[in-house]
């Protein structure tokens, strides 16, 4: 395959160093990803030669810096294909984007009795917002379930929506299992019944190809850290017509029209859910960290990640009393597993020693644990920067922690 | 012994351990040996949760002195409790909530026992701590 790992590898300067005095191995991707130099740098470049708070200013810094914000809302427009560069909004992250959307839309459109669909492989974060809503409005939650393999039960949907179906919202790919939902299908069979759907991006914006017209979802969630970028800065994408018709969440500068002390006017998408400044610095690297991965290409990614997954899932399955929770057919590259009679936490302290970052716990899905009946599992997650060499390692590490344990 | 010299002396058998496996090792020893919990205190009221490694943590107090047992779903956060429990049970209630745990950072477990690891150590401690609290106010009121 064309893909120059050195190279890439050069770009992540935290990769180059010891931990424990062991080269560092980082497979918590899952969690948050690594920076590249030019990330990095640009950031560093920007409070050096740019900075000024954006959307204000008559001076001419200012005027920089609300171009280099709004030109990564172009950029992040035509990566995920939206349709308008104004159904983009800059929100802290994906849970920032989830709660807005879980007040502004269910301030508009949910009422007592009304439902709300979500699936039970939902990260905290597009499950809790939700409960919060049903809560506040009296409204119901319903769960599409998923099977032992990890496969959303899609068949059941028809039957879970009825007439007070307000909204679905579902992940696109699970954090805890690496499923990849069949998203497309899930808002066709919502759409037939006229429910909106939600996307959870927060695990598939790094690892696939999003096109939201060709899923044709009502909003797409995703944040940067997970693709490159910067912590703090992330993307709700929303159909024009609902983020038109759905109030503002919340209240401030940047987001308004004109105001007297008595009631204000708000401004025109995306501006009106923007109150407040904005995380543009966040933005600029999102945009430059878009550029990277586009030069790279994700078609490219995807296969060498996959090429990864396949590669560890085989070595794992080969170790004695290693179970994996989640095998799905169609799977990004996440391999949660357990060791038979070993703690999760007891192997994750074992394989950090060995210089391997993994994540251990619930991965803020505890309804997915409870499925399975187990309390945590131990996730490696992996980038398109990792390699077999890594795994190879991580192998002997795992085979290091039953020896330990036995 | 006094607090003090049996901290040193388990600062004295890490002191052996060269390498962070041996010292690891020991303490996967040192949590299998653990006598184990009755199962009647291995309940939701006595879990201190950490949540990833659960600890259950029973006090009671015996010709005042305070008796600890404990447990824990993990086996080294188990080791590192069985270490605590050496060093803190069997003492007078003011004794226990006075106790300066030197020991745990002379032998590189700081790392273990830091609030912001999820193992439900060091809400064990302050738990400890508490039932020292406890137990010396209920000491005093005799």
């Amino acid at each position: 395959m064309n893909f120059d790992i050195e190279k890439i590898r050069a770009d992540f300067p935290i990769l180059n160093q010891k931990i424990y005095g062991k080269d560092y191995i980082y497979f918590d991707n899952g969690a948050t990803t690594q920076k590249p130099i030019q990330v990095i740098n640009a950031v560093s470049e920007f409070y050096s030669s740019i900075n000024s708070n954006i959307h204000r200013g008559v001076h001419l810094l200012s005027e920089k810096s609300t171009k280099a914000y709004e030109d990564v809302r172009a950029k992040v427009q035509k990566f995920i294909n939206a349709e308008h560069e104004h159904e983009i909004i800059f929100t802290k992250g994906t849970t920032d984007s989830i709660n807005l959307i879980a007040f502004s839309f269910g301030e508009k459109y949910v009422n007592k009795g009304d439902e709300i669909i979500v699936s039970a492989m939902e990260h905290h974060s597009n499950l809790v917002p939700w409960q919060m809503l049903c809560q506040r409005k009296n409204a119901k939650l319903k769960i599409i379930h998923f099977d032992k393999n990890g496969e959303l039960e899609t068949d059941k949907i028809n039957d879970l929506i009825t007439d007070r179906t307000k909204l679905l919202a579902v992940t696109h790919i699970s954090n805890a299992l690496g499923t990849i939902n069949p998203v497309k299908k899930i808002v066709q069979l919502a759409h037939n019944k006229n429910v909106p759907v939600l996307i959870d991006g927060a695990q598939a914006i790094q690892h696939t190809i999003v096109d939201v017209q060709e899923i044709d979802c009502d909003f797409y969630v995703f944040s940067g850290h997970k693709i490159y970028a910067e912590t703090g800065i992330g993307v709700l994408y929303g159909k024009e017509k609902f983020l038109n018709e759905i109030p503002p969440y919340q209240g401030g500068g940047d987001m308004v029209d004109h105001v007297t002390l008595e009631k204000s006017t708000y401004l025109d998408l995306p501006f009106k859910f923007e109150a407040g400044t904005s995380n543009y610095v966040g933005a600029v690297s999102l945009g430059i960290a878009i550029d990277y991965i586009n030069e790279i290409g994700l078609n490219k990614i995807a296969e060498y990640e996959t090429e990864l997954l396949n590669y560890a899932t085989q070595k794992m399955q080969a170790i004695e009393g290693l179970t994996i929770f989640g095998n799905a057919k169609n799977k990004a590259s996440v391999i949660s597993f357990l060791l038979k009679n070993i703690h999760h936490y007891d192997a994750g302290m074992i394989i950090d020693k060995m210089g391997i970052a993994v994540r251990t716990g619930s991965h803020c899905a505890q309804p997915v644990m409870t499925y399975f009946d187990i309390t945590g599992t131990i996730r490696a997650s992996f980038a398109f920067y990792n390699t077999k060499e890594e795994i190879d390692r991580f192998i002997e590490a795992i085979l290091k922690v039953k020896q330990m344990f036995d | 012994m006094t607090l003090q010299e049996i901290q040193d002396q388990i600062i004295e058998e890490f002191a052996i351990f060269n390498e962070w496996m041996d010292k690891y090792e020991y303490l996967i020893e040192l949590g299998k040996d653990l006598k184990i919990i009755d199962t009647k205190f291995k309940t939701n009221e006595y879990l201190i949760n950490g949540c990833q490694s659960k600890v259950w943590l029973h006090a009671e107090l015996n010709d005042d002195k305070v008796i600890f047992s404990a447990d824990s779903d993990a086996i080294i956060t188990k080791g590192i409790v069985a270490l605590i429990i050496r060093v803190l049970s069997k003492r007078e209630p003011k004794e226990i909530m006075n106790a300066d745990l030197y020991f745990i950072n002379e032998i590189g477990l700081s790392d273990n026992l830091s609030p912001t690891r999820a193992n439900g150590l060091s809400a064990m401690i302050k738990q400890m701590k508490m039932y020292g609290m406890a137990y010396n106010a209920k000491l005093g009121n005799k």
